[in-house]
């Protein structure tokens, strides 16, 4: 069974006692503040799905001190499972990965029988959230302490574009991103060991590395591993992606490749390629990449594909890649990057 | 049997909403439309998507190759060929 990353709260005899349009005194369940902290401080996002007047219950939520934990609430008439389906969509991760509690078996249903892969669980069992296995990530990295903060920062970030009018290129370029890719370090190996476990859509392989992994990897000649960071002038979304390299005779092989699906509407889904290729041709070697389908990473099947990639080899799901590098695509033009190369100085500053 | 005069406007107007370089109407269906702008992985992916829910059609893997997708003219000739491929499948 996969992580959970976000927990959906219904309200009413859920997150408190008492009903809220019937105007009874409401009170927070007992050690509802420490599990909301808790699960915040482990980076599990918070939610709401409510029948309520909106603003009535976010002057609640508020005069409880805790509003600020909850992402893209939704509060009002409709059904639960679209109140889901819109976290799901804001919030840009699996369906699988949500939990929604409530005290009424209709509503556990209802999601339920639309969303198969939400977890659903019974508002009576609260307080064994944070003893949950899939609750309790393997690992808390700088990165999950900080996640509430970054979706906020993307929600400010999401009503600018909304509100701004004119073309998305023009847009983007307005919003002054730097595209920062150098070798990892050692205090990057628990960031890139979670991209491994949570990213799915641009992942070539899926498969997960650990910190011990990665470290060895980290060390050994024959490998590079690179890690990107992206800025923008609302602040930094982190460490938001990786590329593994194999060193061969003749030929660097991409063992992994992975983009954090947050930042794909930045128009960065394929700039970590382009500087792999670049470097390869430079270092006067092919470009080769393992890839493994899956039933999430169309997605990076598509981009090797349009970045002439050819399959050499293929096995089912197992199919290998090569490049020739005549052809290598060129950086957005709405990016600073900003590069640590070790072969070449094209195309960016070097640090 | 599909009509190619609605599926090239479709497919003309989508590319127009998606991608900037086209908002002056300037897009003619021959043209390339990665030598006119740049075109990111979510934008490719989103062609795909859109070719498929549109006209109701799957892209196997060797169809998925820039050359398919790279102007309006390529991309009704690829709908053209996976409809009749599919018609074809049927009358069998």
């Amino acid at each position: 069974m996969k992580d959970l990353k976000c927990v959906v709260w219904d309200l009413d005899e859920t997150l408190w006692d008492g009903i809220l349009l019937e105007g009874d005194d409401l009170q927070l369940k007992p050690s509802i503040l420490e599990i909301l902290s808790i699960l915040d401080s482990r980076g599990i996002l918070l939610s709401i799905a409510s029948r309520n007047n909106f603003d009535q219950a976010m002057e609640k939520l508020k005069a409880f001190g805790i509003e600020h934990y909850f992402l893209y609430p939704e509060i009002g008439w409709g059904a639960k499972s679209v109140s889901i389906a819109r976290i799901q969509k804001n919030l840009n991760i699996g369906m699988d990965t949500i939990l929604y509690i409530d005290d009424q078996p209709f509503e556990l249903d209802e999601v339920k029988l639309a969303h198969p892969s939400v977890t659903i669980i019974q508002a009576a069992k609260y307080q064994e959230l944070t003893k949950m296995e899939r609750l309790t990530p393997k690992m808390v990295t700088e990165v999950s302490n900080r996640r509430r903060q970054m979706y906020l920062e993307d929600q400010k970030r999401q009503s600018a574009e909304k509100e701004f009018i004119g073309p998305s290129q023009d847009f983007l370029a307005s919003l002054n991103m730097e595209f920062k890719i150098s070798l990892a370090k050692e205090e990057d190996l628990l960031r890139a060991e979670e991209l491994t476990f949570r990213t799915n859509q641009l992942n070539s392989t899926g498969i997960h590395y650990s910190y011990d992994d990665l470290k060895h990897l980290v060390n050994s000649p024959n490998h590079h591993l690179w890690v990107c960071e992206l800025t923008d002038k609302y602040g930094s979304y982190g460490k938001i992606g990786l590329a593994l390299v194999e060193v061969q005779e003749d030929a660097w092989c991409i063992r992994l490749i992975l983009m954090s699906c947050r930042t794909v509407s930045r128009g960065v889904g394929t700039v970590m390629l382009s500087f792999l290729m670049k470097e390869a041709k430079s270092a006067g070697k092919l470009l080769r990449a393992d890839f493994h389908r899956t039933d999430r990473n169309r997605h990076m099947y598509m981009a090797y594909k349009f970045t002439n990639f050819i399959e050499t080899q293929s096995n089912e799901n197992r199919i290998v890649f090569e490049n020739d590098l005549t052809v290598i695509q060129e950086y957005p033009p709405y990016l600073k990057i900003v590069t640590e190369s070790i072969y070449s100085i094209e195309g960016g500053d070097v640090i | 049997m599909m009509d190619e005069k609605v599926a090239r406007i479709q497919i003309h107007n989508f590319i127009e909403e998606i991608i900037d370089a086209f908002h002056d109407g300037e897009l003619k269906d021959s043209d390339n439309i990665y030598d006119k702008g740049f075109v990111s992985s979510l934008g490719a992916m989103r062609l795909l998507q859109y070719i498929e829910n549109t006209f109701e059609v799957q892209v196997p893997d060797e169809d998925i190759h820039l050359k398919n997708f790279n102007s309006v003219d390529s991309m009704v000739a690829l709908v053209q060929k996976l409809k009749g491929d599919a018609s074809n499948a049927n009358d069998n």
